[in-house]
Order: structure tokens, then C-alpha cells, then sequence
């Protein structure tokens, strides 16, 4: 399998999008993107864990017995993780507060474990690295669009700082609190898979 | 005590439902939801670890991990703090589950087996188990109330995955735009599903 470096990292953000294409790693798209603080960090931490863990698998990719992969990888993806969450509580612990159980769920995060098994079991490590920093952008490009339409609109905010005057603080602008409910994530994520769509109209799924 | 356990399960079913509020699994929620059938398997297969799991991983956090939980073995550990392994003990409990739940509809219901497929080992990576688990600890359940939680969250998540199934089957005779077709519109109807359950929002029994 032959897969060029550009390849490797660039594909996920639009050919390829972990979320718009692959439908890995939604749950924690939907749940931390009411605020652009919180998809921040979590961006973040997905990028590391995800980085590290292709890289970590690759290396040890002919090691693994097969039998026994999944929890090989799900050990390895494990640790990393209670790294992060450990490295969060120290220096953000604020913020790692309003995460709550969402770092613990990067674990099952299907993005980590499904690259692992798809791209990292296969390929060297220089190419898993990039795989992984790629898929990670992917992720965070749909997280950002989400959280910054969510924030601006929900709370006429910006990571925190007012853009749009609430009607609550003596400006004009009456926040839509639809934006900040979980139904309104969906909506704006199907919008954007339906603009990835229109743009790359060979992801149209003809059947469902 | 029963009013309370049922309480809590109607809270874990309706009001917080893992796959409508918390959106946990929504991976397998959204893949596997193509046709009733198979949502209705891996509905099974949920509820049945979420079962076993949660109270399992209660007593793993209440004897083994928590701060002074190992004075059972000597007094002298009455300082350990263990709490910070627990993700890593969870997600083990939850692999060697879905193993065996694997090997379980294998050996005795061939044709379901057949029809999950690759998704069953997926059940390890669901968020909603690990969720289930994680929630479980947050809000300090005892025994008796993990096993009406993981129970009654598993309902939830095979309730919601089974009438995302059935409106996806029906939907086949719908005009669909062009770039909406599959995954966006799957989103936008999960969403409308989302507002159906808020109606459950602040009831208690």
C-alpha cells in the first residue's frame, strides 16, 4: 500500500474528513462545541493522543498479535490518555472541568482507534505520524466551524469575548439559546456535510 | 427504595438518554442505524454490556481504586489513591466484556453474529459503554443503583437507535436533496429526535 506523504496528511481535511466521511469520532463534536474554549483544548488533545498513538502503533505494528490488537491498541490509546487528563487537571483545570467525562472518552473515541486499525497497523511511522496530525486537523476543522457558529450565535460571543452585544448586557442582539441545545450541533453538522457535499459531490451517498 | 430505583431508571431511559443528550455512541448510532434489524441486535448487545459493565466497574472503583480502598488487603495501603488508573481498568473490563459477548452470539445466535459483523468489536470503542461507566463514578452510584443505571441507559440507547432505524427505513420514499442524502440528513433527523426527548426534561417521579 502506497500511500504519499501529502496524501497521508492532507486527504482527511477534505477528501477524507474523519467526521463528514468517515462518521469516526462524532460524539465528541457534538457534546464540547458550546464554546470555542472547550473545542480548543479538546482539539488539542485529540491531535496529541491522536499523533502519538499512530505513532506508538506503527512502531509496534508487527509485534501485535493479531488475536489480541484491540487491546493492545485500546491499552496504548489508554495511557495516552490518562496523560492527558492528568497534564488538563494540572494546568487548565477549569476547563478540564467542563470537559468532564469527555477526555476520559477520547479512549473510545472512534477517530483514535479506527485509524489506529486502519492506517497505523499498516504503514511506517513517518507516514502514521502524518496520518495522525492530518486526521486530527480534520476533526478540530469541523469542531471550530461548529463551536464559532455556536458560540457567536448562542451567546454572541468569541472564545469568551463579546462580538454581538446580547440584549441582556444593553445591546441590541437576542442570543438564539437553540444554538446552544444539543439538537442545534446536528443541524449544523449536516449542514456542513452538506456542503462538503455540494463541493465534492462524488461523497453523496446514493442509497439512504 | 424501589421508588428511587425507578426514578433513576426512567431518568436514565428518557430524561438523560446516552444517545439523545449526551450523544454518546453516536458512531455505531449513526453507521448501524441503516435497517431495523441490525439496530435492534446491537441494541441487545448494549444493553446486555452496559449490564454487566457499569456494576462491574463499581465494584472495581469502590474496592480496588478509590482512596483507601484496598485496606481489605492491609491496613498499611489505607493512603493509596488509585483513582487515577481508572479509565485504563474500565476500558479493559469493557474489552474482555465485548469479547465474550462476541463469542457468546458466535457460538448460539450464528445469524446475528453474521449480521453485526465488524460492529460488535466497535461495541468496545461505543463511548456510551465507557460513558456509562465514567457517569457512574461522577455521580457516585452504589452498587445497587449502577446496575438500575447501566440497565436503564442501555434501554435508552437501544430505544433511540431502533426508531432512528425504523424513520431511516421509511425514509427511502422521501425526496431527499442531492447532497444531504445519507450522513447529513441522518444528522438533521437525529437532531429533531433530540428536541422530542428535551419534552422529557425535568420530569421526576
Amino acid at each position: 500500500m502506497a500511500v504519499k506523504k501529502s496524501e497521508a496528511a492532507l486527504d482527511p481535511l477534505f477528501n477524507n474528513n474523519p467526521i463528514a466521511l468517515q462518521v469516526l469520532g462524532i460524539c465528541s463534536a457534538l457534546a464540547v462545541t458550546t464554546k470555542m474554549e472547550t473545542s480548543v483544548v479538546m482539539c488539542a488533545a485529540v491531535i496529541g493522543v491522536l499523533t502519538v498513538s499512530n505513532l506508538t502503533i506503527s512502531i509496534l505494528r508487527h509485534q501485535i498479535p493479531n488475536s489480541i490488537r484491540i487491546i493492545v491498541q485500546l491499552t496504548v490509546i489508554a495511557s495516552l490518555v490518562i496523560v492527558t487528563d492528568q497534564i488538563l487537571k494540572a494546568y487548565v483545570f477549569e476547563i478540564s472541568k467542563q470537559l468532564s467525562v469527555f477526555v476520559g472518552l477520547i479512549i473510545t473515541n472512534c477517530i483514535i482507534m479506527g485509524r489506529a486499525e486502519a492506517f497505523a497497523m499498516q504503514n511506517p511511522p513517518s507516514l502514521a505520524i502524518l496520518d495522525g496530525i492530518g486526521n486530527g486537523i480534520g476533526y478540530s476543522a469541523i469542531l471550530m466551524v461548529t463551536a464559532v457558529l455556536r458560540e457567536l450565535f448562542g451567546s454572541g460571543k468569541l472564545y469568551g469575548y463579546s462580538i454581538l452585544p446580547t440584549v441582556s448586557e444593553g445591546g441590541w442582539y437576542l442570543p438564539n439559546g437553540l444554538m446552544l441545545l444539543s439538537p442545534a450541533a446536528f443541524f449544523i453538522i449536516g449542514g456542513l456535510i452538506w456542503a462538503l457535499r455540494v463541493y465534492k459531490p462524488a461523497q453523496v451517498e446514493m442509497d439512504g | 427504595m424501589f421508588e428511587e430505583y425507578l426514578n433513576l431508571a426512567v431518568k436514565a431511559i428518557f430524561v438523560e438518554n446516552m444517545a439523545l443528550t449526551f450523544f454518546l455512541g453516536m458512531c455505531s448510532f449513526l453507521a448501524v442505524s441503516k435497517k431495523v434489524e441490525t439496530a435492534v441486535g446491537l441494541g441487545f448487545a448494549v444493553i446486555f454490556v452496559l449490564t454487566v459493565t457499569v456494576p462491574a466497574n463499581n465494584l472495581i472503583q469502590t474496592h480496588l481504586l478509590n482512596e483507601g480502598a484496598l485496606t481489605w488487603i492491609s491496613p498499611e495501603f489505607a493512603g493509596v489513591d488509585l483513582t487515577f488508573l481508572n479509565l485504563l481498568c474500565f476500558i479493559g473490563t469493557i474489552a474482555a466484556m465485548v469479547q465474550l459477548v462476541e463469542m457468546t452470539t458466535d457460538r448460539f445466535f450464528p445469524a446475528l453474529h453474521a449480521t453485526l459483523g465488524i460492529f460488535l468489536p466497535l461495541i468496545a470503542v461505543n463511548c456510551a459503554i465507557l460513558g456509562g461507566s465514567l457517569f457512574m463514578v461522577e455521580r457516585d452510584y452504589d452498587f445497587g443503583e449502577s446496575v438500575v443505571f447501566g440497565l436503564g441507559s442501555g434501554i435508552g440507547w437501544f430505544l433511540a437507535i431502533v426508531s432512528l432505524a425504523s424513520i431511516r427505513e421509511r425514509l427511502r420514499y422521501s425526496n431527499v436533496p442531492h447532497g444531504l442524502r445519507g450522513l447529513g440528513m441522518t444528522f438533521v433527523i437525529t437532531g429533531l429526535m433530540a428536541f422530542g426527548f428535551m419534552a422529557f426534561g425535568g420530569i421526576q417521579l
